[in-house]
C-alpha cells in the first residue's frame, strides 16, 4: 500500500462553504470541513439533512453550487466546473454495495485496478492481498448473488480499498445488514481502517456507528453542519439542542435565567452551580442526560467541597428495561417531567416521592 | 496533477449550468435523437392534421375534407356500425373474461394452468388467421359445423354464417377476450386476501364476499381491460375486412379502405380518422386514470398462502365454460388451419387422400410474392424491432439518468404512439412521406420506420423499466474507480442488461411480424408482408394457401415465444402485460 504522507498535519480534503441547491430547495448550505490525511470522519444526521448530498459533491456525482472542494490543495469542485468521479483517484462504498452481479469477486475487486493500466501479476498479487485481509480469498471465484450481506459488503471494502484511494468515502455502508452483523461490521470497518489509515469520509444515520468508527463526527441539520468534534466532545459537550437531542437521550430543559436564578416550570438552579453561568442570561436551554441525573428517597445530605442540584419531584411513570429502569419524574409544582435512568437497584413505585440530584458539571448549556 | 476542469462558458446560474455541464460533450446525441423522434411521430401525425384541412391540389384551408368524410350517410353509417361493434365486442369480452379471470385466480377450477396457456394462444393468434379459420368453420354453406348440422339433423342448410354482423362481433371478441382476462387475474392476484378476510369475519359469505368486496375492487382493472378491448374492435382492420366487406356491412377501418382505393383521397381519410384518435386519446387517458390512479387497488397482501374458493363439483362446470372458449378461440381454428393447409380441397374434411404438400410448396416456390412476404416480414419485424430496440434504449437512458434536459418530452413522444390507432399511423405516414420528396410509398423503408414508431412504445416500456430496474450506484461504482461512462456502459450496462433487452427485442418482434393495419396502407408490388399476403389470398378465394401461410406465421411466433421463453423463464410472459 502506498504510504501516508508523514507529516502529521496535512490537510488531505478541504470543504469551504460548499452548498447545493436543487431549483429552490437547498440540499446543503456553507458547510466547511477539513480532513487530515489519515483521518476518519462521520457525516451524522437524519435522513434529509444533506449528509450523502454533501458526500456525492466530494466524489464529484452533484456538483457544488456554492463553495468548493479541495483535495491535496487542489480545487476538485466548485461552481464553476467539476472534475468528474473518475479523476478524483477516490473510491466509494454505496449504499446497495453496487457489487456488479456479472462479475466473480475477484473481477469486481481487480476491476478498479485494471483500469488504473497496472500489469496482470501485480493486479493479481494486489486482490489476493485484499481478499486475505477482508478474509474472503476462498470466495474468490464466486459470484455475488451466492454471497451473504456481510460477504458483499466485504467484496465492497475490498473493491474500494485496493485502489488505495486518497479519500474513502462511505454512504451508509451498513444499513442493509441485520443488527448484529451490523455491529460486527462497524468494528472490521474501524479494524481495516486502522491498518491502512486511510483517510475516510463515513455517512451515517446511526449514532452509535459513527461513534465507533470515527475520530470526529460532523453532526448535519437541515443541510449545515451543526457541531465537529470527537465522539466523546459531540456527546459530552452538544452545542446546539439538535446535536444533544440526535446524539443519545437527553432532558431539554428551557428556563430563564435572572441574576443569580434560573427558573424552570416548577424548579430553579443557582446559576454559580455551572461553569457557564455567564453566558445565562434570560431564555436559556440546559441539556442533563438521564443517567446523569440520581435519584433518591430523602433529601440528599450535602457533601463538602461538591455542590449537587437538587429537585424534588414525584415518579409518574416507570418502565424496566433490563439493564436499567426509565422514569419519568415530575418536578413538584411544575409541569417540565424529566427522564432518568437509574441502574435496576433503585426502584421507586410510580407516585413515590423522590430526590433527583444532577452534579452541575455534566449539565450543558445549548443554543 | 494537472487541472481537468470542464469548460463552462456563460453565466453563473447553478440549475441551468449544472445541467448544461452534462449537456455539452453529448448535445449531438440528443439533437439527433430530436429529429428521429420528430420524422417518425412528430411529422405523420401533424401531416395527419394538417392534411384534413387542406385543399390537396392548392393547399388552402378547407374545411370540405371534412364535409366529404362526413357527408354521406353510408359514411356515417359506417361510424355508427364501428361504435355498435365496439360496444358489443367489450360486453361480449366482460361476460367472458370476467368470470374466467375469477376462477383462475380465486377458486379451485381444475386445469387453470391449461386456461391461461390457451389464453395466452388467443393472444398471440393473428384476428385475421381466426377470422379466416372461421370462414372455415361457419361459413354459410361448406363451413364445417354447417356441414356438422346437416350431416346430423338432415336439415337443408346450417344454422351458422359468419358473414354477419353477430359473426363479426364474435370473431372479434374471441381473440380480444384476453385483454380482460389478463387485466382482471392481475387485480384479483395482487389484491390483499385480507380484504375478502375482513368481509368474512364480519359475516358475509363467499358469495356476498365476492360480489360485494372482490368484484369492486378490481372493477377498475376490469373497466381499463374493457376499454382496451373496446379501442381494439373499433381499430382493427383484418377482421372487418374479411368478413365485413362480404357481409356488405360497412365500419370505419373499411371504408378507410375505400377512401384508399383510386383515386386515393388521403386528404378525407385524413378528416375521417380524426374521430377514431380523438376516442383513443380520450378513452386512453380514462384507462390510465382508472389503472393508475386512485381507482387502483393499491393495497397488497403480504404474500402466503390465501385459501381459494371451493366449488364443489360446480368446479367442473366453470372448468367447462372456459374450455368452451378457449376451444372457439383456439383448439377450433387450429385444427381447422391446419387441416385446410395439409388439404387439397378443404371442404372434403380428414382422409388421407385430401392430404398435400402442395398448398405449402404453391406458397414457398410457385406464388410469385408469397414467399418474398415471408423473407419481408421477418426482415421489417426484425429491423424494426432492432431500430425500436436502439432508439428507445439511448433515450431510455438519457431520461433514467437524467443526463439531458426535456427528458420527459422525448419519454413522452416514444409513449405516444402507443394511442395512434396503426391505421391512423399508417395514414399519418402515407400523408408524410408518400408525396415528394421523400416518395417512400411501398418502399420496405416506410414498412420498416411505420413499424418502428407502432412499436417503440413497447420499446421503449422495457428499455425503461430495464434501466430502471438497474441502481445507478452499479454505474456510479465504476466511475469513482476511475472508469468514465462509457465504460459504464460497456462493462456494466450492457451485461446485465443483456436479458431483459432480448426480450424486449422479441416483443416487438412478435407483434410486428403479424401487423396488418399499418401495413395495409403502405406496401407496395415488392413489399408485401405475410399478414397482407394472407389476406389477399383469403379474398382470391385460395383458402388453403391461405391456410399454409398462417400456419407458417403462427409457427414463427411460436418459436419466438418459445426462445423467450427459453431465455427468460417465466418472466418473458409477465412482461407481456406491460
Amino acid at each position: 500500500m502506498m504510504p501516508e504522507p508523514t507529516t502529521p498535519d496535512a490537510i488531505r480534503l478541504a470543504l469551504h462553504g460548499v452548498g447545493c441547491r436543487f431549483g429552490k430547495v437547498t440540499a446543503v448550505d456553507d458547510v466547511t470541513l477539513e480532513l487530515r490525511a489519515g483521518e476518519f470522519v462521520s457525516l451524522l444526521g437524519p435522513s434529509g439533512c444533506g449528509k450523502t448530498t454533501t458526500l456525492r459533491m466530494i466524489a464529484g456525482f452533484i456538483h457544488p453550487t456554492a463553495g468548493t472542494i479541495a483535495m491535496d490543495g487542489e480545487v476538485l469542485s466548485s461552481p464553476s466546473g467539476s472534475q468528474p468521479p473518475q479523476r478524483r483517484n477516490m473510491s466509494m462504498i454505496f449504499q446497495s454495495y453496487a457489487i456488479w452481479p456479472h462479475m466473480t469477486v475477484a473481477q469486481n475487486v481487480a476491476f478498479g485496478v485494471k483500469l488504473r493500466g497496472l500489469n496482470a501479476a501485480t493486479v493479481k498479487q494486489k486482490v489476493e492481498r485484499i481478499l486475505d485481509i477482508v478474509r474472503l480469498r476462498h470466495l474468490a471465484e464466486r459470484y455475488p448473488a451466492t454471497l451473504s450481506g456481510g460477504q458483499q459488503q466485504r467484496v465492497a471494502l475490498a473493491r474500494a480499498m485496493v485502489v488505495e484511494p486518497r479519500v474513502l468515502l462511505l454512504d451508509e455502508p451498513l444499513s442493509n445488514l441485520d443488527a448484529s452483523l451490523r455491529e460486527e461490521m462497524r468494528f472490521e470497518i474501524r479494524r481495516l481502517h486502522d491498518e491502512f489509515r486511510m483517510t475516510s469520509i463515513y455517512v451515517t444515520h446511526d449514532q452509535a456507528e459513527a461513534m465507533v468508527t470515527s475520530h470526529r463526527i460532523a453532526v448535519m441539520n437541515h443541510g449545515r453542519v451543526e457541531q465537529v468534534g470527537t465522539p466523546y466532545a459531540i456527546y459530552n459537550n452538544p452545542k446546539t439542542r439538535f446535536v444533544a437531542g440526535f446524539i443519545g437521550r437527553t432532558n431539554l430543559l428551557e428556563g430563564k435565567a435572572q441574576g443569580r436564578v434560573i427558573r424552570f416550570d416548577g424548579f430553579a438552579a443557582d446559576t454559580t452551580l455551572f461553569a457557564f453561568a455567564a453566558e445565562l442570561d434570560g431564555d436559556a436551554t440546559l441539556s442533563v442526560r438521564p443517567q446523569s441525573i440520581g435519584l433518591a428517597g430523602a433529601a440528599p445530605a450535602p457533601v463538602a467541597g461538591r455542590r449537587m442540584w437538587s429537585i424534588e419531584g414525584t415518579v409518574t411513570q416507570r418502565a424496566y428495561l433490563g439493564e436499567f429502569w426509565d422514569y419519568i419524574v415530575a418536578p413538584l409544582g411544575g409541569n417540565m417531567p424529566l427522564r432518568v435512568s437509574a441502574p435496576p437497584a433503585v426502584d421507586f413505585d410510580v407516585g413515590a416521592r423522590v430526590w433527583m440530584s444532577i452534579d452541575p458539571t455534566q449539565v450543558v448549556h445549548v443554543t | 496533477m494537472a487541472q481537468h476542469l470542464w469548460p463552462v462558458t456563460g453565466r453563473r446560474s447553478p440549475g441551468v449550468m449544472a445541467r448544461l455541464r452534462h449537456v455539452e460533450p453529448s448535445i449531438g446525441i440528443w439533437i439527433l435523437l430530436v429529429v428521429v423522434l420528430a420524422f417518425l411521430i412528430v411529422n405523420p401525425l401533424s401531416r395527419l392534421l394538417l392534411s384534413s384541412l387542406q385543399d390537396p391540389g392548392s393547399g388552402q384551408f378547407t374545411l370540405a375534407n371534412f364535409a366529404a368524410a362526413y357527408g354521406q350517410p353510408r359514411y356515417l353509417a359506417a361510424l355508427r356500425n364501428s361504435l355498435v361493434l365496439g360496444v358489443s365486442v367489450t360486453a361480449l369480452c366482460i361476460v367472458t373474461a370476467v368470470p374466467m379471470a375469477w376462477a383462475v385466480s380465486r377458486t379451485d377450477m381444475p386445469g387453470k394452468t391449461l386456461v391461461g396457456v390457451l389464453t395466452f394462444g388467443a393472444f398471440l393468434t393473428p384476428p385475421y388467421l381466426g377470422a379466416l379459420a372461421w370462414i372455415l368453420l361457419a361459413g354459410p354453406n361448406a363451413g364445417w359445423l354447417n356441414a356438422a348440422i346437416v350431416a346430423v339433423t338432415g336439415a337443408e342448410k346450417g344454422i351458422f354464417n359468419i358473414f354477419s354482423f353477430p359473426g363479426l362481433v364474435f370473431i372479434i371478441a374471441i381473440y380480444s377476450y384476453p385483454y380482460i382476462f389478463v387485466f382482471t387475474t392481475a387485480a384479483l392476484k395482487t389484491m390483499s386476501s385480507e380484504m375478502e378476510e375482513a368481509a368474512n369475519i364480519l359475516g358475509a359469505g363467499v358469495w356476498r364476499t365476492t360480489l360485494f368486496i372482490t368484484l369492486p375492487l378490481a372493477l377498475p382493472a376490469i373497466l381499463g381491460g374493457a376499454i382496451i378491448t373496446f379501442l381494439e374492435a373499433i381499430a382493427l382492420f383484418g377482421s372487418p375486412a374479411m368478413i365485413a366487406i362480404p357481409a356488405r356491412y360497412n365500419v370505419v377501418t373499411t371504408q378507410l379502405l375505400e377512401f384508399f382505393s383510386y383515386p386515393v383521397r388521403v386528404e378525407v381519410a385524413a378528416a375521417y380518422v380524426l374521430p377514431l384518435l380523438a376516442v383513443t386519446v380520450l378513452l386512453y387517458l380514462v384507462q390510465q386514470r382508472l389503472i393508475g390512479g386512485r381507482g387502483h387497488v393499491t393495497v397488497t397482501g403480504k404474500g402466503g398462502a390465501r385459501t381459494l374458493i371451493a366449488l364443489g363439483r360446480l368446479r367442473w362446470v366453470v372448468f367447462g365454460g372456459s374450455m368452451v372458449v378457449c376451444t372457439l378461440s383456439v383448439i377450433l381454428p387450429l385444427v381447422v388451419i391446419a387441416q385446410a393447409a395439409f388439404a387439397k380441397t378443404w371442404g372434403t374434411g380428414f382422409h388421407a387422400g385430401n392430404l398435400t404438400l402442395d398448398n405449402f410448396r404453391f406458397i414457398l416456390f410457385e406464388h410469385q410474392s408469397a414467399s418474398r412476404s415471408i423473407i419481408n416480414s421477418l426482415a421489417y419485424a426484425a429491423a424494426a424491432a432492432s431500430f425500436a430496440l436502439a432508439l428507445a434504449l439511448a433515450i431510455a437512458y438519457i431520461v433514467q439518468r437524467r443526463l439531458m434536459p426535456f427528458g420527459g418530452v422525448l419519454s413522452f413522444l416514444c409513449l405516444a404512439p402507443f394511442v395512434v390507432p396503426g391505421i391512423v399511423l399508417a395514414i399519418g405516414f402515407y400523408a408524410a412521406y408518400a408525396p415528394q420528396p421523400f416518395a417512400l410509398y411501398g418502399t420496405a423503408t416506410i414498412m420498416i420506420l411505420a413499424f418502428t414508431t407502432r412499436f417503440l412504445p413497447i420499446a421503449y416500456a422495457n428499455a425503461s423499466a430495464a434501466i430502471r430496474g438497474l441502481n445507478p450506484e452499479l454505474e456510479d461504482a465504476v466511475r469513482i474507480l476511475g472508469g468514465g461512462r462509457i465504460t459504464a456502459i460497456r462493462r456494466v450496462v450492457a451485461p446485465l442488461l443483456k436479458g431483459s433487452l432480448v426480450g424486449a427485442w422479441l416483443l416487438v418482434f412478435i407483434p410486428a411480424t403479424r401487423e396488418l393495419s399499418t401495413a395495409i396502407f403502405l406496401y407496395g408490388p415488392n413489399t408485401r408482408v405475410m399478414s397482407v399476403m394472407l389476406l389477399g389470398l383469403a379474398d382470391e378465394g385460395a383458402l388453403e394457401p391461405a391456410a399454409a401461410l398462417g400456419l407458417l406465421l403462427l409457427a414463427v411466433i411460436i418459436a419466438i415465444v418459445g426462445i423467450g421463453y427459453a431465455l427468460l423463464g417465466r418472466e418473458f410472459l409477465a412482461r407481456q402485460g406491460e
